[in-house]
C-alpha cells in the first residue's frame, strides 16, 4: 500500500523528517508514537500533500505509484484520507453539504458518477446512525460550534462515508473523554478490512487499547527508531519518551 | 502560505474573459445621432410619443445637468467620460411599433433570451423549478421587447409593463409617483437618466394584492458605444405586496460602456417591496480594458405607515460599481433592509453601500454586506445610517464582512453614522478575513477541486444574503458566484 523510503523534509530550512522510512501493507494498522516534535504531524501533512513542507530527499510509493506526482485532491480521490486533529470550521456551509461534494467530486474524478440526492440521504443515514450522531448536527455549518467529541466524530463519518484506503488518524484521540473516544474508536474499528490501511498517530497509548495495531513505531528527531508489535505501546507508556528524547538531543 | 503564493501566481495569469454572455446579437438597429444635445432629448421624447410635460421634465434636468459635475468621493478611478461619443438610443429596427405578443418578437432576440437563459416563453419554467412561473419585462438597449403574463396580472389589478407604455396607458399614475423618490437633481447620473432615459419597466400593485408571482427585468446593453439609461418605477400601493428581481448582461467589448439607471420604489402604508438585483454586466478583461461603467441609484421611499422595503443585491460584474440602494424610512415604525454579495475579481472596482434614512418614530433597518475581492480588485463598501431628530426608538443593525482572496486586492469599509435623536440605538459590526490555508486544504484533502472549494467557501460566507433570494434564483446566484471567482486561485 505505502512504501516512505529515507524521507527527508523541512520547513523554511529547518528540517523535520530526517531518513524516515516505514512500509504499511494492504489491510494492515499501523502505529506511530513519539514525543512532541518528533514529526508524526508533518508525516501526515506530507502524506495528504499539504504545501508547507519542502522534500529534500526520499520518496513516496502509494500504490505502486509515486505520491509526489499527485494533487492533494488526486489523492485524497485515490483513498487517502486525513483525519484532522483539529478539524478546520468552515461557516456558513452545512455540513451535510459538504460531504455530498466531497463525495461527488472523488466520485468525478475516479471516473464514477454522482450520487444521487435520495441515494446520498439512505447513505448518509446508515453511517450517522452508528456513530450517533444526530441529523440536526448536519445542517450545522462545518465544525462551527461543535463539541470535541462533534468534531472528532465528523471526521470519522467521512471517512466512512468516504471509504479510502489509507486512513491517517492524526492525534484522534486528543480532547476526548473515554466515552467520546470508546465511540470513535469503535467507528474506525468497524472501518478496518483487508483492503484498508491506518496509520494511527498518537501520543498516547490508550487509543491503542481501543484500536489495536498490528505495528508500532516510535518516531523520534525525524526517524523511525524503534519498531515492534503492539506490546512496544505498552512499555512506552511505562517508560515513557525519555530514552528517545535523548536520541533526538543526540540528533540535533 | 503556499496557497496564497499560488493564488498570486494565478492572478497574474487571471482571465477574466470567460465571461458566458459576451456574444453579440446582429440585428439591425434604429439609433439616434451620437452625442447630447436638446435635440436628442427631443428625438428620444418623441420616439415614445410621451405627453409634453415628460419632455419638459427631461430638459429640466438636461439643464440642471450641464450645470453640474461628475461626484469624484467615490473610491474609484477611471478616464473621463466623453458624453458626446455616445449614442443615447438603440431601438432593434424591427421592434419599430412595439411587440404586441410573442409570436411578434424578432426570433432573433427570442434566441437572444434564449441563450441568456431568460424564460420568455409563458409555459417555461425556469431549470429545476416546477411550477415556478415569472413575468419578465424584456428589455434590449433602449426599447422593451417583449413583458410576459401581462394578461394574467392584469386580472389582479397589478400593472407590469414597460415605462413607455405606462406613460400612455396610466400617465396619471407616472405623473404622481415619477421623480418623487430621486429628484431631478439629486445626484449628476441621476440627472443624465431624467433627461436621456429610453425605457425601463412600471409596476403597480393596487391596495390589498399580493403580486402572485415575480417580476423581474432583464436588462441586456447589445448596441457598441450605446449607453442604457432605464428608469424603474414600482408602486406598492396600501397592503400589498410584490417581489421584483432585475438582471443584467452585456456583450464583452473593448470600450467601457455606461450604464446609469434610476430606480425608485414608493411602499405605501402596511405595503411590502423585495427587490433583488442579480448584475452580472460584462466586467471588463484582465487588464482592465472595456466593461460596463455601473452608475445607478436606487432609492426607496417607506412613504407609509407599516411599510417595508428590502433590497438583495448579488453584484458580481461591470468594470466599475458605483450604487447605494437606499431606504427613506418616512413612515412610522418603517422598516429598511439591504443585503449585499459584492465580488470583484481582476480589474474591478466596487463602491456600493446603502443609505438607510430614519425619519419616522419607531424605524427599522439591517444591512447585511458581504464583500469579496480577488486578483487586482478594489472593493468598498460605503454606508450612511442616519436618524433624523423627530424619529424616536430607531434601530439599525448593520454587518459589514470582507473576504480577501490573494494579496494584490482590497476592501474597504466606511460607515456613515448620524444619530440625531438620542433614543436611536445603532450598532455596526465588520470583519474582514481572508480564505485561510487551512479552510482550502480541509476542502482538498476532502477532494474537492481548488475552485469548488474556494466557491464552497465563498457560498457559505454570503450564505446570510443568498437565502434573501427568491428560491428561484438563489441557486442561479450560487453558481455566479463560483463563476465570478474562477481563476482566482490555482
Amino acid at each position: 500500500m505505502l512504501v516512505i523510503e529515507n524521507l527527508h523534509a523541512e520547513v523554511e530550512g529547518e528540517p523535520i523528517l530526517r531518513g524516515l522510512n516505514l512500509e504499511v501493507g494492504t489491510g494492515e494498522v499501523h502505529a506511530i508514537m513519539g514525543p512532541n516534535g518528533s514529526g508524526k504531524s508533518t508525516l501526515s501533512y506530507i502524506l495528504s500533500g499539504k504545501e508547507d513542507y519542502d522534500i529534500t530527499q526520499g520518496s513516496i510509493t502509494y500504490k505502486g505509484d509515486n505520491l509526489f506526482d499527485m494533487s492533494i485532491d488526486e489523492r485524497a480521490a485515490a483513498g487517502i484520507f486525513l483525519a484532522f486533529q483539529y478539524p478546520i470550521e468552515i461557516p456558513g456551509v452545512a455540513a451535510m453539504t459538504f460531504l455530498k461534494t466531497a463525495l461527488n467530486a472523488q466520485r468525478i474524478t475516479r471516473g464514477e458518477d454522482e450520487l444521487t440526492t435520495p441515494a446520498f440521504m439512505k447513505l448518509v443515514k446508515e453511517k450517522t446512525a452508528a456513530l450517533n450522531i444526530r441529523p440536526e448536527m448536519l445542517r450545522r455549518s462545518i465544525n462551527v460550534g461543535f463539541s470535541g467529541g462533534e468534531k472528532k466524530r465528523f471526521e470519522i463519518l467521512q471517512m466512512a462515508l468516504l471509504e479510502p484506503s489509507l486512513c491517517i488518524l492524526d492525534e484522534t484521540d486528543s480532547g476526548l473523554d473515554i466515552d467520546a473516544l470508546q465511540l470513535v474508536a469503535e467507528g474506525v474499528n468497524r472501518l478496518r478490512s483487508p483492503e484498508r490501511s491506518m496509520i494511527v498517530i498518537t501520543h498516547y497509548q490508550r487509543l491503542l487499547n481501543h484500536i489495536i495495531p498490528d505495528r508500532v513505531h516510535v518516531l523520534s528527531a525525524g526517524k523511525v527508531v524503534r519498531s515492534g508489535g503492539k506490546e512496544l505501546a505498552m512499555e512506552l507508556e511505562k517508560n515513557g519518551y525519555a530514552e528517545y528524547e535523548d536520541q533526538k538531543i543526540n540528533a540535533a | 502560505m503556499v496557497a496564497v503564493k499560488e493564488t498570486v501566481e494565478q492572478v497574474k495569469e487571471i482571465e477574466v474573459d470567460q465571461y458566458k454572455y459576451g456574444f453579440v446579437t446582429d440585428i439591425e438597429m434604429d439609433m439616434a445621432p451620437k452625442g447630447l444635445n436638446e435635440e436628442i432629448i427631443g428625438f428620444i421624447s418623441a420616439k415614445k410619443n410621451e405627453p409634453e410635460w415628460m419632455l419638459e421634465w427631461r430638459l429640466d434636468a438636461y439643464r440642471r445637468w450641464l450645470t453640474m459635475t461628475e461626484p469624484n468621493w467615490a473610491k474609484v478611478g477611471y478616464p473621463p467620460i466623453d458624453f458626446q461619443d455616445l449614442y443615447y438610443y438603440a431601438a432593434p429596427k424591427s421592434d419599430k411599433e412595439g411587440p404586441k405578443s410573442l409570436d411578434e418578437v424578432d426570433p432573433e432576440l427570442l434566441r437572444t433570451y434564449e441563450k441568456l437563459g431568460i424564460p420568455l416563453q409563458e409555459q417555461a419554467v425556469l431549470a429545476g423549478v416546477q411550477g415556478a412561473r415569472i413575468a419578465v419585462d424584456a428589455i434590449f438597449d433602449s426599447v422593451s421587447v417583449v413583458t410576459t403574463f401581462k394578461e394574467e396580472l392584469a386580472k389582479e389589478g397589478v400593472i407590469f409593463c414597460p415605462l413607455s407604455e405606462a406613460l400612455q396607458d396610466h400617465p396619471d399614475l407616472v405623473r404622481k409617483y415619477l421623480g418623487t423618490v430621486v429628484p431631478i437633481s439629486d445626484n449628476y447620473y441621476s440627472a443624465l437618466n431624467t433627461a436621456v432615459f429610453s425605457e425601463g419597466s412600471f409596476v403597480y400593485i393596487p391596495p390589498g394584492v399580493r403580486c402572485p408571482m415575480e417580476l423581474s427585468t432583464y436588462f441586456r446593453i447589445n448596441e457598441a458605444q450605446t449607453g442604457q439609461f432605464e428608469r424603474t418605477l414600482i408602486i406598492a400601493d396600501k397592503g400589498s405586496y410584490v417581489s421584483y428581481l432585475e438582471g443584467c448582461t452585456a456583450p464583452m467589448r473593448d470600450e467601457n460602456q455606461l450604464h446609469a439607471a434610476v430606480v425608485e420604489l414608493i411602499a405605501l402604508e402596511d405595503a411590502e417591496i423585495k427587490y433583488s438585483t442579480v448584475q452580472n454586466w460584462y466586467p471588463g478583461d484582465a487588464e482592465g480594458k472595456g466593461g460596463i461603467y455601473n452608475f445607478v441609484t436606487k432609492r426607496g421611499d417607506c412613504r407609509g405607515k407599516n411599510s417595508k422595503i428590502s433590497w438583495t443585491q448579488v453584484e458580481t460584474g461591470s468594470a466599475i460599481t458605483w450604487k447605494y440602494p437606499s431606504c427613506i424610512l418616512r413612515g412610522d415604525n418603517s422598516i429598511g433592509e439591504f443585503y449585499s454579495i459584492a465580488i470583484s475579481n481582476g480589474m474591478q472596482q466596487i463602491d456600493s453601500g446603502t443609505k438607510m434614512i430614519h425619519l419616522g418614530k419607531n424605524t427599522k433597518s439591517r444591512i447585511i454586506s458581504k464583500g469579496i475581492s480577488a486578483g487586482k480588485s478594489s472593493n468598498t463598501y460605503r454606508g450612511l445610517v442616519s436618524a433624523h431628530r423627530k424619529a424616536s426608538n430607531t434601530r439599525n443593525f448593520t454587518q459589514c464582512d470582507s473576504l480577501l482572496i490573494g494579496d494584490k486586492c482590497s476592501a474597504h469599509t466606511i460607515p456613515y453614522i448620524e444619530a440625531k435623536n438620542s433614543s436611536a440605538v445603532f450598532e455596526h459590526e465588520a470583519t474582514t478575513s481572508k480564505i485561510s490555508d487551512d479552510q482550502l486544504f480541509y476542502c482538498l484533502q476532502r477532494g474537492i477541486g481548488e475552485e469548488e472549494a474556494v466557491a464552497l467557501i465563498v457560498n457559505g460566507f454570503c450564505k446570510e444574503v443568498l437565502q434573501q433570494l427568491p428560491m428561484e434564483f438563489a441557486v442561479e446566484a450560487q453558481k455566479l458566484v463560483g463563476i465570478s471567482l474562477e481563476g482566482s486561485v490555482g
